[in-house]
């Protein structure tokens, strides 16, 4: 049973089609890399698939639903004062869309915290106020928020934006470790794919309109993305990076690979 | 008379009675709104509630009334008319002025006794009696039972936004809902401490409370003990050498949040 299933999708803003005609599968255990310009959609799938924005046409089908989805947004600067522990902000990811205080069965839920937390070695800062951790730290934690639901479907927000390069192998390989374990489809919206390239079973890419699906080698290539973008694009690969080269909307994409690939 | 004897006065119960519910509201939902940075909403919402006040001294109608139906025009008007965090300022802003406007014209035209203006203002507990204090009791546990109810989604929404609405909270209807009980506990704080110092009751003890916990739950319980002992020890403070309510309040709830900004600068230089 697939875990993602998106049939003849259309997203469109008045005469803007961001996508049309989307066929998509996502098995569980899947790793779906999520890549394309800004303004190409990537957002707007996201929320298509947490239910907060219907499709323009076609059918869109999770897994269980909103509550078997595990999200993961982008490291945010939180407020040094804010009062709230990553012991607490790992509980909402649990129970905190449900009505009332949730007085029952507090032992229970400390221990699925506490194991969501030891699963992600967090435990040692998890009743630090969240505001003084580092973002690779608070970004271990958003990981455990998302697994503490026990999630099939895990959407993933550009999680590694703005963490240095030893958090974003950690970060990544805590969602690989998930998936591997408990067999959950991973849906990684990404502007930057070399820090999980080795993690990808398959690409959706994304421009103006156009979209790709399929293994990094097949979508990942001079001819495909030049096709994408209608315009020449030189895909480079170096050592186990690639690099992508010439399409003026992804200079952002272009600008980091080079930085990463020189360190 | 000693204090003693002023605490067997009536009015000296219902005054205590007054302040310690109204404090057990102001201080739960004081975290909250520190969290949702509402300050200034707070002080506008009040700001209406006199308007609402001015307004029912004018037509004759119990003030009490009058200031609940404008803190909680106010309350929808900021819910409503602020939909981004980044014009919220500037709308409170806007509406503030004009309601306060509102307010003075409607005083100048107000021909009753003067005294009645300034309570408005400063507050007069000592002039509740017994059937304002049924109200506000029924008011009170109305807005606790509410926020009973809807207190985790709200809190999951004022903390982690994003990540609460991914999760399917209604975040927006949840902020109206939250303002309107902000609304309701504001009116009701007017009587005791007058609209201009509803924020030594709404903010100061939460803000008290969270220098010196991170822990959510904690953060609540301290926020409660600080506005009781502002409220009913400002009370107490003020009986016997005859000093204004309001000013006995707002002093003890400030040194309480001077002594905590202490605590919590130790706190962070020995943790």
């Amino acid at each position: 049973m697939t875990a993602i299933s998106l049939r003849g999708a259309r997203l469109s803003y008045g005469d803007r089609v961001l996508w049309d005609g989307l066929d998509l599968d996502v098995e569980p255990g899947e790793f779906l890399a999520v890549l394309g310009p800004n303004g190409s959609g990537k957002t707007s799938l996201m929320k298509v698939l947490l239910g907060l924005q219907p499709l323009s046409s076609g059918t869109v089908m999770v897994t269980g639903g909103n509550r078997a989805i595990g999200y993961i947004p982008q490291q945010r600067a939180l407020e040094v004062s804010m009062t709230l522990r990553g012991r607490d902000l790992v509980g909402l990811g649990l129970d905190g869309h449900r009505w009332g205080f949730g007085l029952r069965n507090r032992r229970e839920r400390r221990i699925r915290v506490d194991a969501a937390i030891a699963s992600v070695g967090a435990t040692r800062y998890a009743d630090e106020p969240i505001g003084v951790l580092s973002g690779g730290e608070q970004q271990r934690l958003r990981v455990a928020q998302a697994l503490v639901g026990d999630p099939t479907v895990l959407l993933c927000d550009e999680p590694l934006l703005s963490l240095d390069l030893a958090n974003q192998r950690v970060v990544s390989e805590l969602i690989d470790k998930r998936r591997r374990e408990a067999n959950t489809a991973v849906l990684f919206v990404t502007h930057e794919l070399n820090p999980v390239l080795p993690l990808v079973d398959r690409v959706l890419y994304l421009v103006n309109g156009r979209f790709r699906i399929g293994t990094p080698d097949e979508v990942m290539n001079s001819r495909t993305l030049s096709e994408l973008y209608r315009t020449p694009v030189e895909v480079v690969r170096v050592r186990d990076q690639i690099l992508v080269v010439g399409a003026g909307a992804c200079e952002e994409q272009t600008h980091h690979l080079t930085a990463e690939a020189a360190s | 008379m000693t204090i003693f004897d002023l605490l067997e006065l009536d009015f000296v119960q219902s005054a205590l009675v007054a302040a310690a519910v109204l404090a057990l509201v102001a201080g739960v939902l004081g975290p909250l709104i520190v969290t949702r940075k509402m300050a200034f909403a707070v002080h506008g919402t009040s700001e209406l509630a006199f308007t609402g006040g001015a307004a029912a001294l004018l037509l004759g109608i119990s003030v009490g009334y009058g200031s609940l139906i404008g803190s909680v025009a106010a309350a929808l008007l900021l819910g409503l008319l602020s939909r981004r965090d980044s014009d919220r300022d500037s709308v409170i802003g806007a509406i503030l002025a004009f309601g306060l406007g509102m307010g003075v014209l409607m005083f100048a035209l107000y021909k009753g006794r003067a005294v009645n203006k300034l309570s408005l203002l400063v507050g007069q507990i000592i002039g509740v009696d017994s059937t304002d204090v049924w109200l506000l009791v029924v008011a009170s546990i109305a807005v606790l039972a509410v926020l009973a109810f809807i207190y985790r989604p709200l809190f999951f929404a004022s903390v982690d936004p994003d990540v609460a609405i991914a999760r399917g909270v209604p975040v927006r209807a949840l902020s109206i809902v939250f303002a309107l009980l902000v609304g309701v506990a504001t009116a009701l704080s007017v009587q005791v401490v007058g609209a201009l110092l509803v924020l030594a009751l709404m903010i100061t003890p939460a803000a008290a409370a969270m220098r010196v916990t991170a822990s959510p739950v904690r953060a609540t319980a301290l926020s409660v003990v600080f506005a009781e002992v502002a409220a009913v020890g400002g009370i107490l403070l003020s009986l016997q050498p005859g000093l204004p309510v309001s000013a006995m309040v707002t002093a003890v709830s400030f040194v309480i949040y001077l002594a905590c900004r202490g605590i919590g600068a130790v706190q962070r230089r020995t943790a």
